[in-house]
């Protein structure tokens, strides 16, 4: 290793080897991405989620594979909250996407405002969920079907819900202050959980709704 | 120094003794009372951690001794069938989720960081709130059960016995809840290591050229990501089906008992590897010293780590066989049980050509590694019959199981977890433990190990079950059972001279130095108990035992600030300097937050609102967790460098 | 080998190692010969080892560390490899007998087989043997007779919690779990006694759910079926009538039955023949007066966590009980 070229591909910012030391001084202080370790503990807590939601569908199937009938009662979800959600949610991919651009450029009146956009999708995707639960037709406590159900919906809101509180925090922050470069990649590695959140939603809409009309 | 490797020390003694104070006043905890609750460096975080998971093994020894007492002897009333399934619940409880895991997790936030050569883990704070839910967690189990409503239906709390009309009282929901306390604890810990390891190695520590211990330790990462989900999902369906009616596990309405087993054993089989696999990361490093050569066959030996964490999670219905899932199904986990010997044994050979080909130190480290070779080996084969169905169908549930696991769990954790500490209790304490206690705690533990537990598998062929709190005279099980209760206290003295060993070394054991054994890993460069921030200069690995291998030029990172918790974060895989980051300093939050997520989650085992109501304390201190400080913003403005 | 557990009737055998039927015994000889190449691969990599050890040079930690090891890099290759596809081969073997094991123990073919439904309940056996047509002959329960050199079909639930049935000389074992219906089919080949329990941890008392079966030649059998079938005989002497009485009228029979009397609850044992039986309580006590009396007064003090609640019997209803449970054959 005699020759320290760096990623970015700016020369200035390589370490550079002074006779027996090696020279990190001219490196960035922060980085986007996979270059991140916090970007490493979002994907960390994606897998895990993401796993606890592969579980919760496996069990949906596999307890729907040792009944009779299901849904156990005969009544599927109603389709209009849930379907409105997933519009919803698909459509907030929208300014996700473009705060994140802002964020990368550091550009803070734009990541303003691109905040207050998403926390507006977000408030009006948790009223809808309240809509999904009072129409699922059946309670977690009728059967193992109910159950299982209420049972991924609650957990997908759980994370729509810390979802909406990190996206609060950092959106309360990007006004009041104090903000350092270092918290434009948070907004970034933030956006990567909401389409985390997003597509995890898609499948488990898939489920809920389409599962019970198989 | 005593090690005969090149000098790195004249390198590092670039760095200046102001240099060296700088760093350490940076990085050091703060003293007092603030410090038992701000403190987030990894070295101490990890001693406490290590601390807790050893009382705990401590109690579940003792939980063991009174088992064996009770079964000492046939009808015997010394403990009645209420108590003793208790001691059996909380002994299995206690191993599996309170010290076998957590303890791993717990040396590699001290080793990880120091054989990269990194000065800190990539999420302090994490780090510190893991370590606080994990003891709150514990407490709370063990606070249970000493007022009497602790947990009695197993460490595996098969449904429907632990659905309320089966389990009434509360044992059940707090067994339940640890587990949500210790499996965060343990999720977060993985996302630790694996980001330190992925991100903070030195430069020039290729992925290739990572000690076998970090990789034990990724690997043992990833599963337990994967793993620990299935145990965390399951038992929040039992916590719901308890409290709040879910009908997940009851048969009457749709449920099924079995969905429990596969969501249990999904998450208990992998736990088991997640349990030997950084003991493997062990027997490597502690063998190539003794040897004073590399591992022979590096690459199979990762190989064969990787291979063993995937095919983990492909076994788990062999602990199912006696239901009546279909016949075929079974023969697939046969299949996998049986593949799964294919790269332990790999590693065993490497091992023993490694051992072949050496020059051997037969010290107490190796002494307990080398345990590993005939107990693990046994186990593994007991194993590999358990893992025919017709031979399983007649000793799943009996005695020779309770053989078997201990066999593989003592044989492939415990031994080599005690070489462990006998070869890396001199880089945490500056003293090494002594070695003729030493020899007699490994021959009282490995006697009475063998005396405690073979006799269990003829048992186990005799036809005693499991889990039984007494036996009838006329079995003539009784021999045995005498001669296993003898064993158990060979293994408590054995334990008993550990502890003594340890007291006295901390006092007046023999001064270590930085390299006491001539190791060729990182984590011998530095002083013995290593400074605050790990490298006063922070290396650049050019071979695999970079203490080993001779020096060759840069050797040594400069540009990293002192005054300031920097690190450098390096490529994925082949670890080039990418850019510089500023850890955040002790704080404590990470305690407050643990302390307000524990109200919540003890609250919800009483009622579901506390989710509710509980989640406010929680959101107030995590985010103040977050917030940001001005005057440490406007510090890092002013000395940021934009990628 | 240990001694098997004995009663008035004799020895009851519960060990792997000593089957006595077809099933039982095909799993032994799987068993042998695991064990014979696991103990071969055992001693012989226990072999290397030690032989590793004693033959090495030593060291300390002042020898330099030999990192040139270009030299012997090939064979050892050489040898991990053979020492691998050794592993593999016996693997390979280990599996393909298991598959064969298996494949026989599943062929044991029910034509002409006994049907037995048996249940489990917290900490007791109920068996409900069928007739050759299907439908339910009689009722036993915690100890069984079977017919040698017949194949038994033993359909196994659950009322409760999952339980295991296990009765090592005759099969391997076989889960109890509610909701689903497995079967177990085994053949006794010897005439004998063997004892099972329980195997899978079912609450307080798991320790004490023994089941007893007896296997009988044919006439043996029969003999004892068409007693089973036979309800229980009217009480003849005053102090059997007074217990029969006793029973009735103290709650008793709202939880057993005695067929061929008014009594004909459900949640407890079927008492129709319970002078018959070897012990008591699930193969707790044997079948003597004076542990069916203690029995009787406090179950609970004998056996903590069961459901059958203490009685308050006078002494000499109590007394008048038993003449009466005596002639319960």
């Amino acid at each position: 290793m005699t020759d320290e070229m760096h990623r970015s591909g700016d020369p200035a910012k390589q370490a550079v080897q002074r006779g027996d030391s090696l020279d990190v001084s001219a490196l960035p202080t922060f980085a986007f991405g996979s270059r991140s370790t916090t970007w490493w503990g979002t994907m960390g807590m994606v897998l895990v989620e993401g796993t606890v939601f592969a579980l919760g569908v496996m069990s949906y199937f596999y307890l729907r594979s040792q009944s009779d009938q299901w849904p156990d009662g005969g009544i599927a979800p109603d389709l209009m909250w849930g379907s409105l959600n997933t519009l919803l949610m698909l459509l907030s991919c929208i300014p996700n996407w473009w705060t994140n651009a802002a964020a990368k450029q550091f550009d803070l009146r734009k990541v303003r405002i691109g905040l207050c956009v998403c926390m507006v999708f977000s408030l009006l995707f948790l009223g809808g969920r309240v809509g999904e639960f009072a129409s699922l037709n059946v309670k977690w406590s009728d059967n193992a079907y109910g159950s299982v159900t209420w049972m991924l919906l609650g957990l997908h809101t759980t994370h729509l819900v810390t979802d909406t509180y990190n996206t609060l925090v950092l959106t309360v922050l990007f006004f009041t202050g104090p903000v350092e470069a270092k918290r434009f990649v948070d907004v970034s590695e933030n956006a990567a959980y909401w389409y985390f959140v997003v597509i995890s939603w898609v499948a488990i809409y898939a489920v809920i709704y389409g599962g019970a009309r198989l | 120094m005593t090690s005969a490797s090149p000098s790195r020390a004249s390198s590092t003694l670039v760095a200046d003794a102001s240099q060296a104070d700088a760093l350490e006043a940076t990085w050091r905890d703060p003293p007092g009372w603030r410090g038992w609750i701000c403190a987030v460096n990894h070295k101490t975080i990890s001693r406490r951690f290590m601390i807790a998971t050893f009382v705990f093994f401590l109690l579940g020894g003792v939980l063991a001794l009174m088992i064996r007492l009770q079964l000492a002897q046939p009808a015997n009333t010394v403990i009645g069938p209420s108590l003793y399934n208790q001691l059996f619940t909380m002994h299995g409880t206690t191993m599996m989720f309170l010290f076998a895991v957590p303890v791993m997790q717990a040396i590699a936030i001290y080793l990880i960081p120091l054989m990269i050569g990194a000065r800190s883990v990539a999420f302090p704070l994490l780090n510190a709130f893991a370590y606080w839910i994990f003891v709150f967690g514990g407490t709370m189990l063990y606070v249970a059960f000493v007022v009497g409503s602790g947990p009695d239906v197993g460490w595996f709390a098969y449904v429907p016995l632990s659905l309320t009309s089966y389990s009434s009282g509360k044992g059940v929901d707090f067994w339940a809840q640890m587990i949500t306390f210790t499996e965060l604890s343990g999720l977060i810990e993985a996302i630790v290591i694996i980001t330190t390891i992925l991100k903070m190695r030195a430069p020039g520590m290729s992925l290739q050229r990572m000690p076998l211990f970090a990789w034990a330790m990724l690997v043992t990462s990833f599963m337990v990501l994967f793993a620990m989900p299935a145990v965390m999902f399951g038992s929040t369906a039992l916590i719901t089906d308890r409290l709040v009616n879910t009908q997940f596990y009851s048969t009457a309405d749709g449920g099924d008992a079995l969905l429990w087993q596969h969501l249990f054993w999904f998450f208990g089989h992998p736990e088991v590897y997640m349990i030997f696999i950084p003991p493997l990361g062990f027997l490597s490093q502690i063998i190539a010293t003794f040897s004073r050569r590399p591992i022979v066959g590096y690459p199979l030996m990762v190989l064969a780590l990787i291979a063993t964490g995937f095919l983990a999670f492909g076994l788990w219905v062999h602990h199912m066989f006696a239901t009546n899932l279909p016949d075929i199904g079974k023969a697939f986990f046969t299949a996998a049980s049986l593949l799964i010997a294919l790269p332990t044994a790999a590693q065993i050979f490497c091992w023993l050509a490694t051992l072949w080909s050496g020059r051997l130190s037969l010290r107490t480290p190796l002494l307990f590694v080398l345990a590993f070779f005939v107990i693990l080996l046994l186990g593994g084969l007991t194993g590999i019959m358990l893992a025919l169905v017709p031979l399983d169908l007649q000793l799943h549930d009996s005695f020779f199981v309770v053989a078997h696991l201990h066999y593989v769990l003592l044989g492939g954790a415990v031994f080599p977890l005690f070489g462990a500490i006998y070869y890396w209790f001199p880089k945490f304490t500056g003293r090494l433990l002594n070695e003729r206690l030493g020899r007699w705690q490994f021959w009282l533990f490995f006697v009475g190990f063998n005396v405690s537990f073979f006799p269990m598998h003829i048992l186990g062929l005799q036809g005693m079950p499991r889990r039984v709190y007494t036996y009838p005279v006329q079995m003539g099980w009784g021999a045995l059972n005498f001669l296993s209760t003898i064993g158990a206290m060979t293994i408590g003295a054995s334990v008993l001279v550990f502890l003594f060993n340890v007291w006295r070394s901390l006092r007046r054991g023999e001064a270590a130095g930085p390299d006491p054994w001539g190791a060729g890993t990182l984590e011998w460069s530095v002083p013995s108990p290593p400074p605050a921030g790990n490298f006063v200069a922070v290396p650049v690995v050019h071979a695999r035992e970079p203490l080993w291998a001779p020096p060759v030029q840069p050797s040594y990172v400069t540009g990293l600030s002192n005054t300031d918790r920097e690190v450098l974060i390096t490529s994925t895989v082949e670890a080039q300097p990418d850019h510089r980051f500023w850890l955040p300093p002790p704080s404590p939050w990470p305690f407050l937050s643990a302390v307000a997520l524990t109200i919540l989650f003890i609250g919800s085992i009483f009622t579901p609102w506390a989710v509710v109501w509980g989640a406010i304390p929680v959101a107030i201190t995590t985010t103040l967790w977050f917030w940001p400080k001005k005057a440490r913003t406007s510090a890092r403005t002013s000395t940021e460098v934009r990628p | 080998m240990a001694p098997p557990f004995t009663t008035s009737a004799g020895a009851f055998l519960q060990s792997v190692l000593q089957p006595q039927g077809l099933q039982a015994e095909r799993i032994w000889n799987l068993w042998n010969f695991t064990l014979m190449l696991c103990g071969i691969v055992f001693f012989a990599i226990v072999a290397v080892f030690l032989y590793a050890l004693w033959r090495a040079p030593r060291g300390t930690a002042a020898t330099k560390a030999d990192l040139d090891h270009g030299h012997s890099r090939r064979a050892h290759h050489l040898a991990i490899a053979w020492a691998l596809g050794l592993s593999a081969a016996g693997l390979g073997s280990l599996f393909a007998v298991d598959l064969l094991t298996a494949r026989k123990l599943s062929q044991l073919l029910p034509d002409d087989a006994l049907h037995i439904d048996l249940t489990g309940r917290q900490w007791w056996w109920q068996a409900t043997y069928r007739n050759s047509d299907g439908a339910p002959d009689f009722i036993v329960a915690n100890e069984l007779q079977l017919p040698v050199g017949r194949t038994v079909l033993i359909h196994l639930r659950s009322d409760d919690v999952i339980h295991s049935l296990w009765i090592p000389a005759l099969h391997g074992k076989l889960d109890l779990i509610p909701g689903r219906t497995a079967t177990l089919r085994l053949r006794a080949d010897a005439p004998g006694s063997y004892r099972g329990q329980c195997a899978e941890f079912c609450g307080e008392q798991h320790a004490l759910m023994a089941l007893l079966a007896a296997a009988k030649p044919a006439g043996q059998y029969e003999a004892w079926a068409v007693s089973q079938r036979r309800p229980a005989a009217p009480p003849q002497t005053a102090s059997a009538k007074q217990g029969l009485r006793v029973f009735l009228s103290n709650g008793c029979a709202s939880c057993h039955t005695i067929r061929g009397t008014a009594a004909n609850g459900m949640a407890g044992p079927d008492l129709t023949h319970v002078a018959a039986r070897e012990t008591l309580a699930a193969g707790m006590l044997p079948n003597q007066r004076g542990h069916l009396a203690g029995w009787i007064a406090n179950a609970r003090a004998i056996k903590p966590g069961v459901a059958m609640p203490p009685s308050t019997l006078t002494p000499d209803d109590l007394h008048s009980l038993l003449d009466f449970m005596e002639t319960l054959r």
